[in-house]
């Protein structure tokens, strides 16, 4: 099958990338793209390890071809921190322990980042309801809702502004 | 994953001529299902037609006669983001609000929830009890047809080759009424339903229960109407006692099969539980005039 030409936005840079209709965006990230922040956990949009922002919303790249990319706009785990400074909720995660395996973590931070982004207060409720496509096997979750919860009150104390 | 050509067209015209050359087609909305089974060789396809470029399949309107057209690709996120249809028609906020996680809601689309036909899709019941119908189209013309017909058993439709789902329908609730939708399963959220239930209610001047619609998922080959409950409650002053019967005639609708998910006896029971909370719900709406 011909490779499809796409061109695309990730992380505030324009790419474009060849790519057989059948490769997920997943794949086309890790691949042939280097971006290998981004984890394939079970390949079938049940776990989240794979989150990243599309167009706005946060989406399983395992679940998105690489060809529906084309003029789309995305944000992986490598676009969150900027100018080598951690984004406040990747420094939450440090300071409250909230990863062990670490395999989540990338996804659970996109996941969140989208979160923060529409709603900069949102409740323990809200969080949890939020990440609950993100699955997480070691910590048990606590440990992450509340690094979330507090880069919430951290980005809202500096008027840190979202982007 | 096996090979297969991809095409984006940009409107119903373009799209038709794709249909008709002999390649297996399918379509492509949010995904979420579809990419997952073609990865997985439960789906296969010479073609994959991607219809998130076609303009009226993206669209949430609400005409003039206060009708709500919801293009078939429209996401999830979109439709229980919408202002008017969280005032309007709360039922569909609680079906798509509990599909999937947030990462499936911001792409999976009720035409896909549909077309997907799986016997415990949770817009369904919700749309049958809100009398939604389905547009579909193909080279042909359209045709439409009431929600609850669309569908023949698991993953069966009624979709004849070269014809897709193009919007589903959903008219005005009348005054004075209320529909609500509710599943089981055994976790907070991120599951596929046990057993889901939705209720319509429409109550005249005194109060009585001028219309009712009940409808069941995952508790037969396909979503059900379950007529003999709304012939019930029509007519009648709402309450426990009358809910419950209603309850029992829907147990006693539900042919459902033991699986991974649930045994025969836990659906007809959660076939009865959802129906009477569901008219519960459907009855608060109504009475709040939402």
């Amino acid at each position: 099958m011909a490779k499809v030409h796409v061109r695309t936005e990730i992380n505030g840079e324009p790419v474009e990338f060849l790519a057989e209709p059948r490769q997920s965006l997943l794949e086309v990230l890790r691949e042939e793209l280097g971006l290998t922040g981004t984890k394939e956990g079970c390949n079938n949009g049940n776990c989240g390890a794979c989150s990243v922002i599309f167009d706005g919303r946060v989406v399983n790249a395992c679940c998105v071809l690489a060809v529906e990319a084309e003029g789309a706009r995305i944000v992986t785990i490598e676009g969150i921190a900027r100018d080598g400074e951690l984004h406040p909720l990747q420094q939450a995660f440090l300071e409250e322990a909230a990863l062990q395996c670490g395999i989540c973590t990338p996804g659970i931070i996109v996941a969140a980042k989208a979160l923060l982004d529409r709603e900069p207060n949102p409740d323990e409720l809200r969080v949890r309801h939020w990440l609950a496509g993100n699955l997480c096997r070691c910590t048990g979750y606590d440990k992450i809702v509340r690094a979330v919860l507090a880069a919430a009150e951290r980005l809202q104390a500096q008027e840190v502004p979202q982007r | 994953m096996r090979a297969f050509d991809y095409a984006a067209p940009r409107s119903l015209d373009e799209t038709f001529p794709l249909l008709a050359d002999g390649r297996r087609v399918r379509f492509l909305a949010g995904g979420t299902d579809i990419i997952v089974q073609l990865r997985e060789g439960r789906a296969e396809c010479d073609l994959l037609v991607d219809l998130k470029r076609i303009p009226e399949l993206r669209r949430i309107e609400i005409r003039p006669d206060g009708t709500l057209a919801i293009g078939a690709a429209v996401p999830c996120a979109e439709v229980y983001e919408h202002p008017e249809v969280r005032r309007r028609w709360p039922a569909l906020v609680d079906a798509a609000s509990l599909i999937g996680g947030i990462q499936i809601q911001s792409r999976a689309s009720l035409g896909g929830n549909i077309c997907n036909a799986s016997p415990a899709a949770d817009s369904v019941p919700a749309l049958i009890v809100l009398g939604a119908r389905l547009v579909l189209a193909s080279a042909r013309g359209e045709r439409e047809l009431p929600i609850e017909g669309f569908f023949r058993g698991p993953g069966q439709t009624v979709l004849q080759p070269g014809e897709l789902l193009v919007r589903i329908e959903v008219p005005p609730l009348p005054p004075c009424s209320g529909a609500r939708f509710l599943r089981f399963i055994p976790r907070n959220e991120m599951d596929i339903a046990v057993a889901n239930a939705a209720a319509f209610l429409r109550l005249d001047d005194d109060g009585r229960i001028a219309q009712a619609r009940v409808a069941l998922g995952a508790v037969a080959p396909t979503p059900l109407l379950v007529a003999e409950a709304g012939e019930l409650l029509a007519g009648q002053q709402p309450n426990d006692e009358l809910f419950a019967r209603a309850g029992e005639l829907a147990a006693a609708a539900a042919r459902p099969i033991t699986d991974v998910r649930g045994s025969v006896l836990q659906r007809r029971h959660l076939a009865r539980v959802l129906t009477v909370r569901a008219l519960r719900g459907a009855l608060a709406r109504a009475q709040e005039g939402s």
